[in-house]
């Protein structure tokens, strides 16, 4: 053994590598203060070997990136802990900075003769942010989509060369592939590479100049090894142990199902980093944010206005850097170092402020709230919808995201309907607008309260009772509806009917929908509403007298059309299609109407998911039932 | 470094590649308790090796990921896992083997593709309700096996092998160590052919099919 150790050594002088790394002197002994230069290699190291793998697994394309780190995340196995720890480890890398900073600073580390030293190490954290400002980018989630477009855009900010820096980051007008392709090179290539030879360069350095004794008369002199090692591979396992517990922090709110989630080979759905929907190019998400140790950067750029934002983006804190740079000359005069000390501890503080004047505002702020909710929502659909597929398309999960009619639905009713009307009182995305509604609120459109309501008080607000503030083709609506012949007739008859005549028509009107997401149809009370509707009583003028209907299963229509709308198949999807396309048809609203044609206006997919969201058809996994209004958070 | 932990420096070892040390640098420091100084360094190698090697076990546990069976989607054949291939009137008895595009939901990773080709085969009708189908890949590594009418053989483009319109191997010095690999057949609704289509492992004498 030990002859082959000496031809080892003859030929490549390992002891004396050893020796040098090993046995290099601490005066004072070692120390607590000194680990964190180590436990940031230690991060380091653990991110090039988790990245490794994660590499092994990703594919960066807009349509595939989101569903690669999906597969990462709940399908393979532990690859939930894989991409936890990377994406924790991150943020542990980050504070390690920060501490490995300031001490450097409070120790003096950073005076003659350790300046090159000192800015090699302004620059390896130049580095791990840009390593993090890429990475963040890469699950393309709609939180790292839209907060990236924000660091990007910034960079059109810079002097003359602006627009062009910009088009090369992003690899072309838009988001895209080669955004993809040129962030995950940089995140797993470049930046990684010159990570690697800036840290042999400070490590040499450092060793070169020996470690900054804080204290040389404190203890006895001792050696890196094993002293110091020890020290810091404790410390390293505290890091290590702090990212477990981020990893798994929220164990103790599903403790209860962990072993049920375990066996299923779900853990990835409550554990290890978020990964928000897919991102949406055509959707903007109010509550994207870069990561927390961005936010004051992102706070520091709202006290900018319009031209002066380069001073926010890039003059300042292009200052403040440079100033950084500078600290080891200042630290030669006499107050020099004091200066530095403030300096930075006003730096910190600031910056500490501003993050917390950033969280403080969203935590007020309704938009950021609703947004998050609704990412919740869409983030939980998408694995639905991709289970219920079994896999998603070749266009992508954004694609599968806007075809699901209760996601995309409400979506589709903001931009197409909630100019006029309203959905339980917003505007279907659960905005409530200021303006005020000019037509009905379609929230229980089709269901047995709307029709009731139609019966029993049509101009009320959720019916016509809105239209009085509409116009239509630049003429007034006026009480066309509010006071038209429905609303005549209720006032007239409805006292004269019985609680069990209005359900009956109710039943009977509901039937003719064919809703499959309502309580059954109670066919011996539609069959009494049929019978009313076409003789009622005595004192009540009968429905078919204004409207005509082919009842559902009958082969005659009763009544003519002309008076009033048809009622066959109404608020059925084929009814729903035909009058969205032709309000104005003689068999609807004729020559009374009031709402425009919506042939052309809508492409055939937004119309379908329109209908089926408004009847609540949609995919659901077993067990579940379609539901408007799942509990937010 | 574990090999290290044993080994000691003598200090008076000459040490001739090293440069002469400042005046100012003392000696090493001599371990003052040999037993704490074995500790820290059993610790120090102990804890420095789970931390290093827990990111790397979790690395490799995801790296095996394919080496689970997965459960497969629904498909598109019947319960059986049988999928129509053809119409019973298209093949003829005594006519050769004809080629058929086996059409199956592909699953690649996090993507489902609804009816893709997800292999082919060969059919020939032996008898008026007897359909044999084999599976186009050679048995010898899988290379799509040609029909040559000429010959009437299945002929092996990549390393030659050959084989009977039943399968069975035909030339005597056939790299194959088997004949090619039939498919379970249904006949449905008196006219459909159904084939339950499976890949089988290569280079075996022995017919094993892949999970």
């Amino acid at each position: 053994m030990k002859a082959v150790a000496n031809w080892f050594d003859d030929r490549t002088g390992y002891r004396e590598f050893l020796h040098e790394t090993l046995y290099e002197r601490i005066p004072g002994g070692a120390r607590w203060r000194y680990v964190w230069g180590s436990t940031l290699v230690f991060t380091f190291a653990v991110q090039m070997i988790t990245g490794l793998f994660l590499w092994m697994a990703y594919s960066p394309s807009s349509q595939t990136a989101w569903e690669s780190v999906y597969y990462i995340q709940y399908e393979m196995q532990f690859g939930w802990l894989l991409r936890g720890l990377h994406h924790f480890t991150a943020q542990a890398m980050i504070v390690l900075l920060a501490l490995h900073f300031m001490q450097i600073i409070i120790d003096g580390a950073y005076k003659a003769p350790r300046e090159v030293n000192f800015w090699l190490g302004l620059i390896l954290m130049q580095i791990v942010l840009g390593l993090s400002l890429t990475g963040y980018l890469l699950p393309w989630d709609q939180k790292g989509y839209w907060a990236t477009q924000v660091a990007t855009k910034l960079s059109t900010m810079v002097p003359v060369v602006g627009p062009q820096i910009q088009r090369l980051i992003v690899g072309g007008p838009n988001y895209g592939h080669h955004t993809l392709t040129r962030f995950f090179a940089l995140h797993a290539g470049v930046l990684p590479m010159l990570l690697i030879g800036l840290l042999v360069l400070h490590i040499y350095v450092f060793r070169r100049h020996g470690i900054t004794a804080k204290d040389p008369g404190r203890a006895p002199e001792t050696t890196f090894w094993p002293d110091q090692v020890l020290k810091d591979a404790v410390a390293c396992l505290g890091v290590l142990l702090v990212v477990l517990v981020l990893v798994f922090w929220k164990a103790p709110q599903h403790s209860a199902e962990l072993g049920q989630l375990a066996a299923d080979g779900r853990l990835g759905e409550v554990f290890g980093a978020e990964l928000g929907a897919p991102a949406d190019p055509s959707e903007q998400y109010s509550a994207a944010r870069p990561e927390w140790y961005f936010l004051f950067l992102f706070q520091f750029l709202k006290f900018f206005k319009g031209e002066y934002e380069v001073y926010g983006a890039i003059y300042i804190p292009g200052g403040v850097m440079l100033f950084m740079f500078l600290m080891p000359f200042i630290g030669r005069w006499k107050l020099g170092h004091r200066f530095n000390l403030v300096y930075m501890s006003a730096l910190i503080v600031g910056a500490l402020t501003l993050t917390w004047l950033a969280i403080d505002e969203d935590r007020t702020k309704q938009s950021y709230k609703n947004a998050l909710v609704d990412a919740h929502h869409k983030s939980v659909r998408i694995r639905e919808l991709i289970e219920g597929r079994q896999g998603v398309g070749s266009e992508g999960a954004v694609a599968l995201l806007r075809s699901d009619p209760k996601t995309h639905g409400p979506a589709v009713f903001a931009r197409n309907c909630s100019a006029c009307h309203r959905y339980d009182g917003h505007d279907g995305t659960l905005r409530v607008l200021e303006e005020v509604a000019t037509a009905s609120d379609l929230g229980k459109f089709g269901t047995r309260e709307w029709i009731r309501g139609f019966i029993t008080n049509p101009a009320g607000p959720d019916h016509f009772g809105t239209t009085v503030n509409a116009s239509f083709n630049g003429e007034p609506v006026e009480d066309r509806f509010a006071a038209g012949e429905m609303a005549l007739w209720a006032e007239e008859n409805i006292d004269q009917m019985t609680k069990r005549e209005i359900d009956s028509v109710v039943e009977f009107l509901i039937a003719q929908g064919g809703r499959t997401d309502i309580d059954a149809v109670d066919s011996e009370l539609a069959a009494e509403g049929r019978a009313f509707f076409e003789n009622s009583n005595d004192n009540v003028q009968a429905c078919v007298d204004c409207h005509a209907i082919q009842p559902r299963g009958e082969e005659e229509q009763l009544g003519d059309v002309g008076l009033a709308p048809l009622l066959t198949g109404y608020a059925s999807e084929e009814w729903l299609h035909d009058f969205l396309l032709n309000p104005g048809a003689e068999h609807h609203y004729g020559e009374r109407n009031a709402m425009p044609s919506y042939e052309g206006r809508m492409s055939d997919q937004d119309l379908e998911i329109l209908l089926r969201w408004m009847r609540n058809r949609w995919y659901e996994p077993e067990g579940k039932t379609p539901t408007e209004q799942e509990d937010t958070e | 470094m574990t090999d290290d932990s044993k080994s000691t420096y003598s200090l008076d070892m000459p040490e001739p590649s090293e440069p002469p040390q400042p005046a100012t640098e003392s000696p090493l420091p001599v371990p003052v308790e040999p037993r704490r100084n074995f500790l820290s360094k059993f610790l120090a190698v102990a804890i420095g090796g789970i931390v290093a090697l827990f990111p790397f076990a979790t690395g490799l546990a995801v790296f095996m990921d394919p080496l689970r069976s997965r459960k497969k989607g629904s498909g598109s054949g019947d319960d059986d896992g049988f999928i129509k291939v053809a119409a019973l009137d298209d093949l003829l008895v005594g006519k050769p083997p004809r080629r058929y595009v086996v059409i199956d939901d592909r699953v690649d990773a996090w993507n489902m593709f609804p009816q893709e080709p997800v292999g082919t085969i060969y059919l020939s009708r032996q008898a008026d309700r007897d359909v044999l189908a084999l599976n186009c890949a050679c048995p010898h590594v899988g290379c799509p096996v040609d029909f040559d009418r000429d010959r009437n053989v299945f002929q092996c483009p990549c390393h030659n092998s050959s084989f009977e319109p039943d399968g069975e191997i035909h030339n005597h010095d056939s790299p194959a160590a088997r004949g090619m690999d039939s498919l379970d057949v249904k006949i449905k609704n008196d006219n459909e052919v159904w084939v339950k289509f499976q890949e089988f492992r290569p280079g075996t004498a022995e017919k094993i099919a892949e999970a």
